[in-house]
């Protein structure tokens, strides 16, 4: 508008001097040219339909509820019909967009937009909050706060300010350079290593009661000590946890009796080795170094029959397979490459295959 | 990753960041669409797939494998694939394409809650116009598409209603707090007449008007369709309430302390401590401050009194 008003001015400037009873029409008539200027700019951008639309700018979202014309529907072209409709609809939607409050970010013009006003379905259900552990609930039971701690403590040893736990922290246990031997404790035992140890059980042990935690977040059996149980547990997992359970005594099982139909463990019951007792049968003892001595010394080799033929067996499947595969090979490298691949695989055999490897 | 009696604890921070996108949260990731063909596809759905697939570009993933397709088994398909859904790609939306004698170019559009189906709406393709096909510049993928749907049919009918909402869900972009303006650039037109649906991809050329709003001319890029809405298998109401769910957390906080009154005037309260007078704050004349020796009646007197006795 302020740019029309000084070209204005400027027009009557030049008249000024020729025309002095004229002037006042002119001008008058420039102002009706502006304002006829103005209706038609706006013009360009307005639409004129029977019902507005409903807009949704977060998604930048337009719906028209108007009925569409069908006899100019079928009248015209579909595709100019529908494009015209589009431009409409389009039109309207970017005159609200450009209504909404803008900022420039990084030297480009951006529009705020509101939050999305469709209600649309979700992809995944609301997340539950997560239960409070053993502690939150006991804290929550006796009214404990939680005290804000400052990030750093001052280590009088190092003299400086080091973190509370984690790497380098203050005091820490396992470092410490003199550990007196306490009055009741065994002198020649390792102070130091005996502080590793209880940092590692301690360790072990809050590790523990993380897992607990989890598992009781998430309504899985919380194991008391050892095995947690499954919900149905096959025969062989029994028959493990049963096992488990007999050398699980002070005397590692040595003195447990065996149920009445159980059979004794497979695999030895741990022992790797089996020796024959000392004094006993000694004719067995002596008939059976004999006929060691007899194998030993036999001429005739000893023939496992069975052994024999699964051998005999396998090599001719090898055989077989080998022979296949050497024939398929030759004839896809004939129908591909030709001769050449060919003559270079029969030169050495570091042609290929040491070049393809990336 | 750690077992824990079926729950998988990631040991890598990577995989933590990986399972942790993939939970239920409050603000959700945006929907990923699953785009496959089923058992037989003709050459319209083919094409028809790729360029809808051009037009989700980063957030689809596209399928070819050619997997069984009836749609009475669809729903127990999706239970079957539930795994493959969840754990291989966590889609939400899927779109599946085949062609038969009975049902030429079809196309199914869906989405689940919770990896269960939601909503499957099956549109034929009567006619479809592909990207090639027309000749033109095209948009940038992933830009957010201005979406416009005309005709009654989407207020009245109830399937409508249903195919409008999957529809902006499909194809709205990323829910982004502010847009630039100058890159207002393709518009996606939909319009419901006479039992079809017409869908149109424009390309918006901002021209100037006289006014700080452009005006707007269109220029037809992308693929357009002809639909016609064939079966629809929609969500039962209760489980549609159970998906629209809004988490308490994210429902608009009311505003206290704020009343309006019969003209509009806002009005507030304010709640102040008991003010001591006497040691108020106030701006200081030098004139009137106090000086030694000055008589001030009643103050002066009593403490000199005091001394003398």
């Amino acid at each position: 508008m302020g740019v029309l008003l000084t070209h204005t001015h400027t027009h009557t400037h030049t008249h000024t001097h020729a025309r002095g009873s004229k002037m006042a029409a002119s001008v008058a008539e420039l102002l009706a040219k502006a304002e006829k200027d103005e209706a038609e700019k706006l013009k360009s951008i307005t639409v004129k339909k029977e019902l507005d639309l409903e807009f949704d700018l977060g998604n930048l979202l337009a719906y028209d509820k108007n009925a569409v014309n069908l006899r100019d529907f079928r009248a015209r072209k579909k595709e100019d019909f529908l494009r015209a409709l589009a431009r409409d609809n389009a039109q309207l939607l970017i005159n609200e967009i450009w209504k909404l409050p803008t900022e420039r970010v990084d030297g480009v013009v951006v529009a705020q937009l509101p939050e999305p006003s469709t209600r649309l379905p979700r992809e995944k259900p609301v997340p539950k909050p997560r239960l409070p552990t053993k502690w939150e609930q006991f804290a929550k039971l006796k009214g404990i706060q939680k005290k804000k701690k400052t990030n750093l403590v001052w280590d009088e040893e190092h003299k400086e300010w080091r973190r509370r736990w984690g790497y380098k922290r203050a005091n820490d246990d396992t470092k410490k350079w003199l550990i007196e031997v306490p009055a009741t404790a065994d002198p020649s035992e390792d102070q130091f290593a005996k502080h590793v140890r209880a940092k590692k059980e301690r360790v072990a042990r809050n590790e523990l009661n993380r897992l607990r935690n989890i598992a009781r977040a998430h309504k899985l059996p919380v194991p008391g000590v050892g095995l947690a149980p499954a919900a149905a547990q096959s025969r062989n997992e029994l028959a493990r946890a049963e096992q488990v359970a007999r050398v699980s005594t002070a005397s590692v099982g040595k003195f447990q009796e065996r149920l009445p139909k159980e059979k004794p463990a497979r695999g030895g019951g741990g022992k790797k080795r089996q020796f024959k007792p000392n004094v006993g049968d000694l004719s067995a003892e002596k008939q059976k170094q004999l006929e060691l001595l007899g194998v030993i010394g036999n001429k005739k080799p000893r023939l496992d029959v069975t052994k024999a033929v699964n051998k005999q067996m396998r090599q001719e499947d090898m055989e077989a397979s080998a022979k296949r595969g050497k024939g398929a090979g030759r004839k896809g490298k004939r129908k591909g490459k030709g001769a050449v691949s060919g003559g270079q695989a029969g030169k050495g055999r570091k042609t290929r295959k040491g070049l393809g490897k990336r | 990753m750690t077992q824990l009696d079926g729950v998988v604890k990631p040991k890598t921070r990577r995989s933590k960041r990986f399972l942790q996108t993939r939970d239920p949260k409050l603000t959700e990731n945006m929907k990923t669409a699953l785009i496959m063909k089923g058992g037989n596809t003709s050459e319209t759905v083919t094409k028809a797939l790729k360029n809808i697939y051009a037009l989700k570009k980063p957030n689809a993933v596209l399928y070819k494998n050619k997997s069984i397709f009836v749609w009475l088994l669809m729903v127990i398909l999706v239970f079957y694939l539930q795994e493959f859904f969840s754990k291989k790609t966590d889609c939400s939306l899927f779109l599946f394409g085949s062609h038969n004698k009975k049902r030429p170019n079809n196309l199914v559009f869906g989405r689940m809650f919770d990896f269960h189906v939601l909503d499957m709406i099956e549109l034929g393709i009567e006619k479809f116009v592909s990207l090639n096909d027309i000749q033109c510049s095209k948009c940038a993928e992933g830009t957010k598409p201005l979406l416009v749907f005309a005709g009654e049919a989407f207020e009245t009918v109830n399937e409508y209603k249903r195919l409008q909402s999957l529809l902006t869900d499909f194809f709205r972009g990323p829910i982004v707090p502010a847009v630039r303006l100058a890159g207002l650039e393709h518009i996606l037109h939909f319009t419901a007449l006479e039992g079809k649906i017409y869908m149109r991809s424009y390309r918006v050329l901002l021209k100037k008007s006289g006014c700080r709003t452009p005006r707007i001319e269109l220029e037809e890029i992308g693929p357009s369709f002809d639909f016609v809405l064939r079966r629809t298998h929609l969500a039962s109401d209760d489980l549609y309430k159970t998906a629209h769910k809004l988490p308490k957390a994210l429902k608009p906080k009311k505003k206290k302390n704020i009343s309006h009154d019969a003209f509009g005037t806002k009005f507030g309260r304010l709640h102040m401590q008991k003010q001591n007078l006497e040691k108020l704050q106030t701006r200081k004349m030098k004139g009137l401050r106090k000086r030694k020796g000055e008589i001030i009646q009643g103050k002066e007197e009593s403490p000199k009194k005091t001394k003398v006795e």
